[in-house]
């Protein structure tokens, strides 16, 4: 029975990241538009862009191949499958054993690649521009990524997110200060990776600043809506992995509805709180030229790996 | 047939070996028959060679398990027969001559069938001398047959890269290869001295393996014997500081060769250093381990980066090698660190990730060498910015090579990925050396290997993107076309040995798990003791498990549900039209992206590693050229001065030769005089 009740609780997880990340999005926008005291259009508005680009006609390429057709379906089912792996409501979900946070970052490695070679296959100044530029930071996150979450596997001697979660949030309460380190470098490769301000604009389309935007141009009406939809399950994907390391209370253990209850109400505080935050941080600072990324992820890359060594010293 | 046993003939997996490779030997003979004849020689020799890949491929998965056996052949000279022996190390890696080899020979009878400056039956003789004389490295039980074997092995693999001989820059890579070969060769037969010798305290003729495993060695005759094989092995693998022979010679050679030298051949390298280090020697010291380990990172890391700001396809395929026997390198670095503090259920994992790599290695390597192959016969073309739009001329490679990119991406679900998250878990397993000092090191090295694999993804989106996406660079790329049959089927063998090896990566372990139980003495227990074919959990599904099965499924279904809600919902008009130019008109094909454009993050960023001359023009300049030069500082920094040095001495040996006969004669009359005064 318990197997059942967890493909179910997975199934809602699942529709949940579906649902839930055009709001986060729509709600960080939101703030953003707050904090610059404008009225902004609202916390829906992601959908309604959504539901826009779905009825709009498909304008291609002349010389677009099917891998830039198929691009768009597989980030979209590359993001859904970080989202459904990643313990948001509880920890014991069944599909949580497919995946350890290593697969995680390779799932969101292999979304990256996809997205690079469908905006080089056009052959236009910007995708190949664009390309470049997201496959550089790329290489740049990712190592930093795979060290913030080697912090709490060494912790917690796994690298399965859910064994991590109990480490950390149920078993006992310490603080550690290695998390500390861990926890400043997935702010900034949560930036860079989800090309918000310091690193990229989510909403600029000036050519000398463009990253994410430009792997975008040739995109139109369903397969951009889906690649739109897919971007922000990614950041929503990093905001539940965020919680997952670093505020993990609140995420239940059983499959009791109660704890199911508790863990929903306490993601959305969570969400809305990170939101906020996020839309803090994208206001107060502005956007860094291109040349400054490198050492800004450098940064981000030495501040997880002595995360780690501070685990070693202090903690081991 | 040349198996004598007199105990048991016939039956046993080692004759049944060596009857494939007196099969592959007849087959390179009748090569000389049909000396001139292409159409016998591509498509009747090279598929017959490929079944005896087949075949070797299943008579090894079958008896990887079986216990070791051993021969002696009557071959070599009177008193010093070859010794084979056949146990489960040896076995993995003709498995994987096989896996490599089926594919290759496939692809060759397509690639051998065009027309091109040299002659075919030769090419099919030395093709499988080569692959014979790999096999024999692998089998080989005494010193003797090894180094002949190796020899061989050095010897068909350079008339193979001289094959097109009249180009003056292949008979120079040619020629440094045979160079570094000899070298190499040299120290692993030093190697072999010591392990004979230091302890040879009253044992006579103790060239065979069987006596030198039996031989206890102190640790300075240890050490030095391990420090040659490092050497000798790894001047053969590529490693730093002596890779430099291997983006000169691999390029260099026919695709298939260069497919055959990157995923077996540097693999023979891997074998010998294994089979030393863990097998000949007994003990292991803590420092050699942390020694490779550390070569092997920075060889990987400095590999990915040169090949990030290579503009010939060939050469980037070369470097990246590089950069996958450091990550090899590093695995053995750490199952010798393990092995010698007796953490043996550690070392067995790490040497499983290793040897799992190297399997992935051969299969995805010879892809895209043969990938590459395919594109250079169809468009004559391997510099990277003269290429592009090719998915569209070739569909069958671009599907194929694809598969490729993504494995040696590492990206999941392909094999590239599985030995990295092997070698990733055991990295995070580490911390429990007793030197806490060896604990800290553990998350810079690891820090080290997910750099070097995550600089992979960027360059394999370079290699895969310049070439097949996009539009044409030139002219003639819209006349290129596709693979023909056998090339298709070698590319498809290969391709769909990436695919199965990284969805079912536990039935592999399986196989593999009989060469961790002959060298370190114990083999990975939970992985083949759980039954659950789907769970990839090397040590407790509490610690890690994966899945690649089940990731593929979801992944495809989501897809699939994906598509037909589009489908079933929306309308699905398309338009096609001229792509958007972002407002400028005058955009033409030439303005895509170059080699030299996508490599130049690396190049800034890294920067102190390449010695770089460029040439920048002025803005105003009406015709302008740019030109950028990098080059690997090793030449600069270590061998130009060596070779400098040699001709300094050989000046002055020179001095001493003056051509005259009577100086000659003063010579010998003043060497007389000085040994008669010494005497």
């Amino acid at each position: 029975m318990t197997n059942l009740y967890g493909f179910i609780f997975q199934f809602i997880q699942l529709i949940m990241t579906l649902v839930l990340s055009p709001l986060l999005l729509g709600w960080i926008n939101q703030c953003r538009y707050w904090l610059q005291n404008r009225q902004g259009p609202g916390v829906f508005q992601p959908y309604r862009q959504l539901v826009k680009l779905f009825c709009k006609d498909a304008v291609l390429a002349d010389n677009a191949s099917p891998l830039f057709r198929m691009t768009p379906y597989f980030l979209f089912a590359c993001m859904c499958l970080a989202g459904t792996i990643v313990p948001v409501l509880a920890t014991n979900l069944p599909f949580a054993s497919v995946a350890d946070v290593i697969v995680l970052v390779g799932i969101f490695a292999l979304a990256r690649v996809f997205l690079a070679l469908a905006a080089m296959d056009i052959g236009t100044g910007f995708g190949n521009l664009g390309a470049r530029r997201e496959m550089m930071i790329g290489f740049l996150a990712e190592p930093a990524l795979l060290m913030v979450l080697f912090t709490p596997a060494f912790i917690s001697h796994s690298t399965a997110l859910t064994t991590i979660v109990d480490t950390l949030s149920h078993t006992r309460f310490i603080i550690y200060p290695s998390m500390a380190f861990a926890m400043a470098s997935y702010l900034m490769v949560l930036l860079a990776e989800n090309s918000r301000i310091p690193v990229d604009n989510p909403s600029t389309h000036l050519e000398l600043t463009m990253i994410h935007e430009a792997m975008l141009l040739e995109y139109s009406a369903r397969h951009l809506a889906l690649v739109e939809w897919a971007s922000s399950i990614k950041l929503y994907d990093y905001f539940v992995i965020g919680f997952a390391l670093f505020v993990p209370w609140g995420i239940a253990s059983g499959n009791h509805l109660s704890s199911m209850l508790l863990a929903f109400l306490a993601l959305f505080i969570k969400l809305a709180f990170a939101g906020f935050g996020l839309a803090i941080v994208e206001t107060l600072s502005a956007k860094m030229r291109i040349f400054r990324v490198p050492e800004f992820l450098g940064t981000a890359f030495m501040l997880a790996v002595l995360g780690t060594l501070t685990h070693f010293l202090l903690e081991a | 047939m040349g198996f004598f046993n007199p105990d048991m003939a016939g039956i046993l997996p080692i004759s049944i070996i060596l009857d494939i490779l007196v099969y592959w030997l007849v087959i390179g003979f009748s090569g000389l028959i049909f000396i001139r004849n292409r159409k016998i020689v591509s498509q009747v020799l090279f598929p017959l060679g490929a079944l005896g890949g087949i075949a070797l491929l299943s008579i090894t998965a079958f008896s990887i398990t079986h216990s070791p056996t051993s021969a002696i052949l009557p071959l070599g000279l009177p008193d010093l027969p070859f010794h084979i022996r056949l146990d489960a190390l040896s076995t993995f890696f003709l498995f994987l001559l096989g896996i490599s080899s089926t594919g290759i020979c496939f692809f060759s009878s397509g690639y051998f069938s065009r027309d091109g400056n040299f002659s075919p039956g030769l090419v099919c003789l030395q093709f499988h001398l080569f692959l014979v004389s790999m096999a024999f490295v692998f089998l080989a039980d005494d010193a003797y047959l090894f180094m002949i074997a190796w020899e061989t092995m050095a010897m068909s693999s350079y008339f193979l890269v001289v094959t097109d001989h009249k180009v003056p820059e292949i008979r120079k890579a040619g020629y440094i290869y045979l160079l570094m070969a000899h070298i190499s060769a040299t120290a692993v037969l030093l190697c072999f001295g010591v392990l004979q010798k230091a302890g040879l305290q009253g044992i006579g003729g103790s060239y065979t393996f069987d006596m030198m495993r039996h031989l206890n060695l102190d640790n300075f005759w240890a050490t030095t014997a391990f420090l040659l094989a490092l050497f000798g092995f790894g001047a053969k693998a590529g490693l730093l500081p002596v890779h430099v022979w291997l983006p000169e010679a691999h390029p260099a050679a026919p695709s298939p060769v260069s497919a055959l030298m990157s995923g077996v051949m540097l693999k023979t390298a891997i074998y010998g250093f294994l089979r030393v280090t863990f097998d000949l020697l007994h003990l292991q010291i803590w420092w050699w381990g942390i020694l490779v380990l550390t070569l092997g990172l920075i060889t990987a890391f400095f590999g990915v980066i040169f090949s990030a700001v290579q503009n010939d396809m060939k050469r980037l395929l070369a470097y990246s090698s590089i950069e996958n026997i450091g990550i090899i390198m590093s695995g053995i670095g750490l199952t010798i660190t393990f092995q010698s503090y007796h953490m043996q259920a550690l070392a067995s994992l790490a040497l499983i990730a290793t040897l799992y790599h190297c399997l992935n290695h051969a299969c995805f390597k010879s892809l895209l060498f043969l990938a590459t192959g395919s594109v250079l016969h169809a468009t004559e073309e391997r510099n990277l910015g003269k290429l592009g739009g090719l998915i569209h001329r070739m569909p069958w490679v671009a599907v194929l090579a694809l598969i490729g990119t993504l494995a040696i991406a590492g990206l999941p679900p392909l094999n590239g990925f599985v030995s990295e998250w092997l070698l990733l878990q055991t990295f995070l397993l580490t911390a429990g050396f007793p030197q806490p000092y060896l604990n800290m090191l553990v998350p810079v090295a690891a820090a080290g290997l997910v750099l070097a694999t995550a600089l992979a993804a960027y360059v394999m989106v370079k290699f895969y993107a310049l070439i097949f996406l996009g539009q044409p660079r030139e002219k003639k790329l819209l006349e290129a076309k596709d693979a023909n049959y056998w090339e298709r089927l070698g590319l498809s063998w290969l391709a769909s040995c990436c695919v199965l090896l990284g969805l079912f990566p536990v039935e592999v372990i399986k196989l593999l798990n009989a060469v961790p139980g002959l060298l370190i003495g114990q083999a990975l227990g939970k992985v083949t003791s759980q039954t659950n074919w789907l769970f990839l959990t090397p040590i407790s599904p509490d610690r890690a498990s994966y899945s690649p099965m089940l990731f593929f499924s979801a992944t495809t279904i989501i897809i699939l549900i994906t598509f037909l809600g589009v489908r079933l919902f929306y309308h699905g008009r398309v338009r096609r039209t001229t792509a958007w130019g972002c407002g400028y008109p005058m955009q033409t094909f030439r303005m895509q992206e170059t080699a030299e454009s996508f490599g130049q993050p690396i190049r800034t960023i890294f920067s102190p590693f390449f010695r770089m001359r460029s040439e920048l023009p002025s803005p105003s300049d009406p015709a302008p050229h740019y030109h950028n030069i990098t080059e690997d500082r090793f030449w600069y920094v270590l061998y130009f001065p060596i070779g400098r040095f040699i001709r300094f001495l050989s000046n002055l040996f020179g001095r001493i030769q003056q051509g005259r006969i009577s100086i000659y004669l003063l010579y010998s009359f003043l060497t007389l005089i000085l040994l008669l005064l010494l005497i």
